[in-house]
């Protein structure tokens, strides 16, 4: 198993001296190829943090974040911003699409920031909206030169995962994914990132919802910024070679 | 009752014989609630002394086909029409489990429901598994097996939902939990000498609970398939 994702005490602190506040004390966590592992918790516990944290958005106070290997608290900011780009995927709650690009520009943009051709990264950016749905299919138009307003909250969130995984990115980090969607939608929006977990790329799903949690290989929970218990992967794994 | 009632449903739709109408059933519920076919011909015994269903032809293989009475076409109408009654007060036994280990003094409460949790949470993975190795719910019975197994997805939502609920209150309080010693008061008069003077019958609502739980663990390896 390769681990994609290492938090090694990881702690966060906001203040110093009487009125600091730990937001994270001392969190380990590895997730690997192929697996997915969501974070619950009660609001306040830290979920989103560590979210941020793992993401590269935000430093830790104190312990380590290895992306792939690289070290984020040796990386310069320009190695960082690279990482963004090349290696993780955000998903949030709001979608946060730019109004003002379509569906495939969305998706292309980050490809483009990176210094690939506009050609290579229209083609990957359309193979990663076939890939969510929003290709050609049974007769309906492709959503390639939507604008996010003329999609549906569900088609944006899709478009949103398209970002999140163009050009072989092999970390998805998902904030609430479902949070703004009905629970048919929602749904679909889980089965759509469990599958691209399923092809090859390591997740993290920050849910207050078990419904969705629960497609995650493991459950982290999370209380006082300290993870306090945690589902066993292999029973996971067992489960899913029971009904594959 | 359910069985009873679907039953009465499909024949609603035209007459039946007795393996024909579990067959009927199993692809009406994702083969969810398996019934053999004692269980069948029970029921239909007993619709039958009601007046709602009576023996109708005969065919060369010695099918006997059951037709429905207009007695029985009305039940079906007023079934529809009429929500299903739960039982009323507090038979579940896991709300009673929790209610008495936040009262015992020593009890680790918090430990209590995280051990339900990760049991819901775990159950809750077997039945999202479940749907995502299944078929797209196009057909109507691949539709019929998806509406049973997100019933029960639900319901262990809202289990892992209350029991969070629970967990924050009990936080909250100021003892978390609170804690009765036994009391020394000896009880003059009431239930406990009753219900033992009663013998059999005050056990009559353990009964069902236990067969409603067995169920539901068989329905989700069922479901699990």
């Amino acid at each position: 198993m390769t681990a994609v994702l290492q938090l090694v005490g990881v702690t966060q602190q906001y203040g110093e001296g009487a009125t600091s506040v730990s937001a994270l004390s001392g969190v380990d966590l590895s997730v690997e190829k192929g697996e997915l592992v969501a974070i619950m918790g009660a609001s306040g516990s830290g979920k989103s943090t560590m979210l941020s944290i793992a993401g590269g958005l935000q430093k830790p106070t104190t312990g380590e974040v290895i992306v792939e290997g690289t070290y984020l608290s040796t990386a310069s900011s320009r190695d960082l911003a690279a990482l963004r780009r090349r290696s993780l995927g955000f998903v949030f709650q709001d979608f946060n699409l730019i109004p003002t690009l379509t569906a495939l520009e969305n998706v292309t943009l980050p490809l483009e920031l990176d210094g690939f051709r506009a050609r290579a990264a229209r083609r990957a950016g359309r193979d990663a909206l076939t890939s969510v749905g929003l290709g050609e299919s049974n007769g309906q138009a492709a959503k390639f030169d939507s604008y996010p307003d003329d999609l549906s909250g569900g088609q944006q969130q899709r478009v949103a995962i398209a970002r999140a995984v163009v050009g072989g990115r092999r970390l998805i980090l998902a904030d609430e994914p479902t949070g703004a969607l009905d629970s048919v939608t929602g749904e679909a929006v889980m089965k759509m990132i469990r599958s691209r977990v399923d092809q090859g790329a390591a997740g993290i799903l920050v849910t207050h919802e078990a419904r969705h949690a629960a497609w995650a290989d493991r459950i982290v929970f999370l209380r006082d910024g300290r993870i306090v218990d945690q589902s066993q992967r292999d029973g996971a794994d067992a489960l899913l070679a029971g009904v594959r | 009752m359910s069985v009873r009632q679907s039953l009465l449903a499909i024949l609603d739709q035209g007459p039946c014989y007795g393996y024909q109408l579990r067959t009927e059933f199993d692809r009406r519920t994702g083969s969810t609630w398996p019934l053999n076919v004692g269980q069948i011909y029970n029921t239909l015994d007993r619709l039958e002394r009601d007046g709602l269903v009576e023996k109708g032809d005969v065919d060369e293989q010695g099918h006997v086909y059951w037709q429905i009475t207009d007695a029985g076409s009305d039940e079906v109408r007023t079934w529809l029409s009429s929500p299903v009654e739960r039982n009323q007060g507090t038979r579940d036994e896991l709300a009673i489990k929790l209610a008495v280990a936040a009262t015992l003094p020593g009890v680790d409460v918090a430990g209590v429901i995280q051990t339900q949790r990760l049991a819901s949470l775990r159950q809750l993975q077997e039945l999202n598994r479940a749907k995502y190795a299944g078929a797209n719910p196009d057909g109507p019975e691949e539709l019929a097996w998806s509406l049973v197994v997100d019933s029960m997805i639900f319901a262990a939502e809202a289990e892992v939902r209350w029991l969070d609920h629970t967990e924050q209150r009990l936080a909250m309080h100021p003892q978390h939990a609170m804690t009765l010693e036994l009391s020394t008061e000896k009880p003059k008069r009431g239930r406990p000498t009753l219900r033992q003077a009663q013998g059999p019958e005050s056990g009559q609502g353990q009964g069902p609970e236990s067969v409603q739980s067995g169920e539901s663990a068989r329905a989700t390896s069922e479901v699990a398939r």
